[in-house]
């Protein structure tokens, strides 16, 4: 009897026990997408972080790209999922996210990423920080040089217009037997460097939609090279609704003279073409208004559920820190978003002479970017207005719509979205 | 006793054990409600699955139906009425969809109302005809059965991506058509051969499993009533549609009603096929309500409830339909 006593004795005090050992360790979680390395750099660069901070631990959890997107909002929207998550939606999610403010050098992360952090706010009138903008993605176009030497045309040169790279590529495409000169993915982002270019502002500071002569002009050329064959139908005519689509593949197959994509697609185009043959990234070809491509890229931040704020808060600083963040983008062969590595320039010791010559042409044309570009990818209903652009813009290419109704309508869907979320822009 | 008898007197024993510790329970149970009311205490556990898994997302759509914002959990979405309805309605014309609001609601709803009688028939049809092939006497038979039941057991991406594949630009089909000097056609750009082909690959994707209900429903017409037909000098034409057809109809008639409802809710292989594309061309009504519900941001679940539940309504007038006409013929 007496030994059934301790043994009952001892499993109560164990079960009792347990939410205070449980209490006594702190565990982060934190969500990195499977794009890249992953999330193994930031588990190898949390280990000093806990060394600092016995009884932490950070758990990094490697998740799909999908589940960042498509999961992620939803497990928000119910008050769960990680403590701290690398996104792309930046303004999207901003009703989330932690104020780190206290917990991090605001003056460091102001003076690296003034203008990135505003994405994080998502349209807000505040001076929180939200998060620490992790890479920087540049839309930009990929040229196959080789065509270009074969059909003896000469490149055309920095600051060089939309319409003549049209051209140059549709005379490439004709003299070398190539089938298209152009293609761009069909994503919104990717029109909306054109259309900015064309003088398209997209948001206004009131973050209400704003659909202008850059915006018609931008989509009347798009449907003009659609309509001569410069570009094919296969991916903006062919596909319906916001379905993403891209077909890269046919410039590395050498079927396109000019893609349109961007930087991400660097390591994919080093693996795949090698020395194929010559191809090079260009500056982006400008409009009547500038020569702008549209930023893009991931930020880390917190959440406001979590039940460690402040722990939270000094990771992201940790992360932060300069050597964190160089050993970060010079192994993940990506282009920094602080300004003093934009500044200083980042080392790339793995990648090869060209991917490193194609970087540096990525981040020459961070300066060069529209105010309304950064505007537009912090705005809280970026998506709504990329999605009402691939859908409309592919209605018009099959003569569903005319251009002006296609605009009235993209007006009509953000403003549909901007009324679902409570009217709030 | 033999071994035998020993293990089925052992598993007997081991089945009435539960019930003999239950059995005072519901001696009791059924003292305290009567014995009128005994049966509803054995529908309990399927009627709470019911309530839970069915009737409970019904009135949760509805409620979303009638609610505004982004917002995921009821509590917290502000009642609007029925404004996500009269969003959907706001039609000059009803039948010219570019003077809607919502326009592409009423190109996805005028596109489902072409492609499911479309689909339905060429599958009900293609399904027949094969069944009637695979009745017959042939060699190699089962072989036949299982390749034209293999995709359906495919996942809907797959197909596809598979048949994507094919009929690409530089795909598979063309490939071919080139090989035989002929100008290659790309077929998912054009409205017309995107409409053709997202028929094509659903019922090539579904037909095996109509074609197995359909090839049971010709095996249980009994071989003397042919034989008898036969002696009478009945040419094939008219065994078919006067002895096949009306001893088939109650198995076309369940057909009928599962192709009908599986081609409604068609969306994950034109989805990937097509996006719904060229335009709209190929946008049905199930992509709509997931674009509007879940690709949007903000998400608009209330738009997309009340679309799903529109359709809701119509597959079931459709469903009552359907059971009056199959009850009108057994009264005959």
């Amino acid at each position: 009897m007496r030994r059934i006593m301790k043994t009952t004795s001892a499993l109560a005090l164990m079960v009792a026990a347990l939410p205070v050992t449980t209490a006594l360790g702190q565990e982060i979680r934190v969500w990195a997408g499977d794009t890249g390395t992953g999330g193994v750099l930031f588990e190898e660069m949390a280990k000093s972080f806990e060394e600092a901070n016995p009884g932490v631990d950070v758990v990094v959890e490697e998740v799909s790209y999908q589940t960042i997107v498509e999961s992620l909002p939803v497990q928000l929207e119910a008050g769960e999922g990680p403590d701290i998550a690398i996104i792309t939606d930046l303004g999207g999610l901003s009703r989330f996210y932690l104020d780190i403010t206290e917990y991090v050098d605001a003056d460091y992360f102001e003076q690296e990423w003034g203008q990135t952090l505003q994405w994080l706010r998502g349209g807000q009138q505040t001076d929180a920080i939200f998060g620490m903008p992790t890479t920087l993605t540049v839309n930009g176009a990929y040229v196959n040089l080789t065509l270009f030497e074969q059909a003896g045309v000469p490149v055309p040169e920095e600051g060089a217009t939309w319409e003549e790279w049209a051209a140059a590529a549709k005379q490439v495409a004709e003299a070398t037997g190539t089938e298209f000169a152009m293609e761009m993915d069909r994503s919104g982002h990717r029109f909306a460097s054109l259309a900015i270019s064309y003088g398209a502002e997209m948001v206004d500071e009131e973050g209400r939609p704003v659909i202008d002569d850059g915006l018609r002009a931008a989509i009347e050329q798009f449907v003009a090279w659609h309509q001569d064959g410069t570009m094919p139908m296969d991916l903006w005519g062919a596909v319906g609704g916001a379905t993403h689509r891209e077909l890269f593949s046919d410039f590395l197959n050498a079927n396109v003279v000019f893609y349109f994509g961007g930087s991400w697609t660097l390591r994919q185009m080093d693996t795949e073409v090698g020395d194929l043959f010559d191809w090079a990234v260009v500056p982006t070809p400008c409009g009547p208004s500038s020569c702008t491509a549209m930023p893009g890229g991931g930020a880390m931040t917190a959440f406001a559920h979590t039940q460690h704020p402040e722990l939270a808060g000094a990771l992201i600083n940790h992360y932060a820190q300069p050597e964190n963040l160089d050993h970060y983008i010079s192994t993940e062969v990506e282009i920094p978003s602080a300004s003093s590595q934009i500044e200083n320039g980042v080392e790339y010791p793995e990648a090869s002479e060209r991917t490193r010559e194609a970087l540096a042409t990525f981040t020459a044309q961070i300066p060069k970017m529209a105010d309304a570009a950064y505007r537009f990818q912090g705005w809280r209903f970026q998506r709504a207005m990329m999605n009402s652009l691939t859908t409309r813009i592919s209605q018009v290419l099959n003569n569903e719509l005319d251009i002006d109704a296609a605009l009235t309508r993209i007006e009509e869907d953000v403003n549909l979205a901007i009324e679902a979320a409570g009217g709030q822009s | 006793m033999s071994a035998g008898t020993q293990f089925a007197a052992a598993a007997g024993a081991a089945v009435a054990l539960p019930a003999r510790i239950v059995e005072p329970f519901m001696y009791g149970l059924q003292r305290l409600l009567g014995i009128k009311r005994m049966p509803w205490v054995f529908l309990v556990p399927n009627l709470t699955a019911v309530v839970l898994f069915a009737l409970l997302p019904v009135f949760i759509n509805i409620f979303y139906s009638v609610s505004g914002s982004d917002r995921l959990y009821p509590w917290d979405r502000p009642v609007v009425g029925g404004a996500n309805y009269a969003t959907l309605f706001d039609c000059d014309n009803f039948l010219d969809p570019s003077t809607c609001s919502r326009d592409l609601f009423w190109r996805a709803l005028g596109n489902t109302l072409v492609f499911v009688p479309v689909q339905v028939t060429a599958m009900i049809v293609i399904a027949l005809l094969t069944a009637i092939c695979l009745n017959r006497d042939i060699r190699g038979r089962g072989f036949f059965r299982g390749i034209f039941f293999f995709p359906v057991m495919l996942s809907p991406v797959v197909v596809a991506l598979t048949w994507q594949w094919i009929l690409q630009r530089n795909g598979a089909l063309n490939g071919l058509i080139s090989s035989a000097g002929l100008t290659p056609v790309n077929w998912l750009v054009f409205p017309n051969t995107a409409f053709f082909w997202s028929v094509f690959v659903t019922v090539w994707a579904h037909m095996g499993f109509y074609t197995i209900i359909l090839l049971a429903g010709l095996q249980s017409i009994p071989r003397d009533v042919y034989e008898a037909a036969k002696m009478d000098s009945a040419t094939p034409w008219r065994a078919f549609t006067r002895i096949t057809l009306p001893l088939l109809k109650p198995v076309l008639l369940v057909v009928f009603i599962l192709a009908v409802i599986r081609s409604v809710q068609t969306f994950d292989e034109l989805y990937v096929l097509t996006g719904g594309g060229p335009g709209s061309a190929t946008m049905l009504m199930v992509q709509y309500i997931y674009e509007v519900g879940f690709a949007a941001q903000p998400r608009n679940f209330g738009l997309a409830a009340a679309a799903s539940l529109l359709l809701g309504v119509a597959l079931l007038i459709f469903t009552a339909i359907q059971m009056r006409i199959s009850r009108g013929g057994k009264d005959d």
